[in-house]
């Protein structure tokens, strides 16, 4: 275990600050035994790797460039912890991201995002991703916002999973404001592989955000959940585009997406579905409308307000 | 009959989509009093629950309901909530992202108003493992008849002072009948009223009073046997001019 550096200065407080205050263990972020790496703006903090791990930074004129290899037939015990933020209210921060998850390897990410002051800030990430043959990794981003929501979001991922591989990712941006959102997820599933793909945005007032996920299932038997849930309410806009292609033999894909809609808000759903395979299969569904009648009733028959009952139904649909 | 009536219907009139769904019902419920009411499909049972719950497009043309002797006529849910109205639904909302636990909590007033115990109680009482489900999902991942369960422990968690429970043992195997009837029995033990809408003569026969409800309309109130009779002589459907309830 090595610890290359170990921040104590009044940023590092500010950004642990930040990330709990988003719900996360600042704690974690300074455990020997856990791989971690925290970022505001360009400068990096702190950063940890642990046994299986290799992390490599280097910190770019606006951002970082980061390497993570999980190394062959390594199963990391701890989660690791990724901490991006940016504390003033402009900037931009840019990630250039690749994560490679050696043969037989597996590996949980936990990321922070955290822009608390922002008002005018762009979190730009272009991720690659690759998982190689029966190698697992999970990737969660949890983004905090701050109140005003002049933040813009734009993060593209391609990842490719290999024979046996396994990717699951959940995107959560429900506190705070959202901004501008851009997400564009890509994966080319090879045989066997599994992937989920979750995302939950909550956007108010005059926020934009625009989903786009997209599996190819290149390999037998490869399989994928696209699953959304996304609240909108004022003027907030949202767009979800979740495609499926299924390309060989015994492929199974499914597309899920709900949006609830308040107020003024705009929601559309895009699933596209495409097999050219005969013994492929993909399905979808998708939901838009304002929250279910029935749900809203039965919780305002146990004595809440009708708002209240609408709050808890639409926290329960982004847990 | 003398007595202090909970809630007191009077002559109520319901349309909907131009059809006339409840034609005049009357009906009167004591405190404590386990009330049931049974009739054909498509009597308007399910209807009368909803209005007296107050649910949205289930407001009278005509007439008037009284709870503890207030017009609570056009109150909201909400508000008849707070006064102590609850309804179990035939078939129970389901809520994709809330847990029994923080289901039960809000009809137990919210979050930190009720201890974990009691929560894990009335799953107890429902026959649910408390270690198995307090934490699940109340969503597609729970079979009908384990969402009516919970919806019972729902109710015996909010206290309510008068319970509407629609078919409490309909999508509920015939073993737990029993265990239906105990349930309802110990909502009253603990001070509440229940109105329950039923097609089981075992409920019936564990009722204080019983209605028939047919067409629209509360055709007849008795004590249990009388309303029973219904189930043998197998009511047809009655002469709604005279509501000839003989020619069974
Ligand atoms: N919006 C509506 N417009 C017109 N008719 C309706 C409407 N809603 C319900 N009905 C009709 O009202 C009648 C009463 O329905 P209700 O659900 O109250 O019956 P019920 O007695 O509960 O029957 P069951 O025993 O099957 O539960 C039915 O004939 C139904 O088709
Ligand atoms: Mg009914």
């Amino acid at each position: 275990m090595d610890v290359i550096k170990l921040d104590t200065s009044a940023e590092f407080t500010a950004m642990a600050d930040a990330y709990e205050r988003s719900g996360g263990d600042p704690s974690v972020l300074k455990m020997a035994d856990v791989s971690s790496l925290v970022v505001s703006g360009n400068k990096i903090l702190s950063a940890n790797q642990t046994e299986g791990v290799v992390l490599e930074k280097e910190s770019t004129e606006s951002g970082v460039d980061i390497m993570l290899t999980i190394k062959k037939g390594y199963t990391i015990p701890n989660p690791v912890h990724l901490c991006f933020g940016v504390l003033p209210k402009e900037g931009l921060q840019q990630i250039n991201v690749t994560m490679i998850a050696e043969e037989d390897s597996s590996v949980e990410l936990i990321a922070h995002c955290t822009f608390p002051n922002s008002e005018h800030v762009i979190h730009k990430m272009d991720g690659k991703i690759i998982i190689h043959r029966n190698a697992s990794l999970t990737y969660n981003e949890t983004h905090f916002h701050g109140k005003k929501g002049g933040v813009e979001v734009i993060p593209k991922a391609k990842i490719t999973i290999e024979e046996g591989g396994r990717y699951y990712t959940g995107f959560t941006l429900v506190s705070g404001r959202v901004g501008f959102l851009d997400l564009d997820y890509e994966v080319d599933a090879g045989k066997d592989a599994i992937c989920e793909l979750n995302a939950k945005v909550y956007g108010k007032g005059d926020d934009k955000i625009l989903i786009k996920e997209k599996v190819f299932l290149n390999g037998e038997n490869a399989r994928s959940v696209i699953k959304s849930r996304v609240a909108i309410s004022d003027n907030a806009v949202a767009e979800f585009t979740g495609v499926t292609e299924g390309h060989a033999p015994y492929a199974r894909g499914h597309v899920d997406c709900v949006e609830v809609v308040q107020g003024n808000a705009i929601a559309k759903a895009v699933p596209i579905v495409m097999v050219d395979d005969p013994l492929a299969k993909v399905t979808h569904e998708a939901a838009i409308g304002s929250v279910d009648k029935k749900q809203v009733d039965t919780l305002c028959a146990r004595g809440l307000e009708e708002n209240e009952a609408v709050d808890a139904i639409v926290k329960g649909m982004l847990k | 009959m003398g007595g202090v009536y909970i809630l007191s219907v009077k002559n109520i009139k319901l349309k909907r989509d131009g059809k006339e769904l409840l034609r005049g019902v009357d009906l009167e419920i004591g405190e404590c009093e386990i009330h049931s009411v049974i009739g054909p499909n498509g009597a308007g049972k399910s209807t009368l629950a909803y209005l007296l719950m107050g649910i949205g497009g289930y407001s009278p043309e005509e007439g008037s309901v009284h709870f503890n002797e207030e017009d609570i006529t056009q109150f909201t849910i909400t508000q008849r909530a707070k006064h102590g109205i609850t309804l179990a639904w035939q078939e129970p909302a389901r809520f994709e992202g809330l847990t029994v636990h923080d289901y039960l909590s809000i009809g137990a007033g919210g979050t930190g108003k009720v201890s974990e115990n009691t929560l894990r109680h009335a799953l107890e009482m429902v026959d649910l493992s408390p270690d198995k489900y307090l934490h699940r999902e109340v969503s597609e991942a729970l079979s009908g008849g384990e969402r009516k369960r919970i919806e019972m422990a729902s109710i015996l968690t909010m206290k309510p002072k008068l319970a509407i429970l629609d078919e409490p043992d309909s999508g509920i195997d015939v073993v737990s009948l029993k265990e239906v009837v105990a349930l309802i029995q110990d909502l009253k033990k603990n001070g509440s009223s229940v109105f329950v809408i039923t097609h089981r003569e075992e409920i019936v026969a564990a009722s204080d009073k019983a209605s028939l409800m047919c067409d629209g309309m509360i055709v007849k109130t008795g004590s249990p046997a009388e309303i029973s009779d219904f189930f043998i002589k197998k009511c047809k459907p009655c002469d709604v001019e005279t509501h000839d309830l003989k020619g069974g």
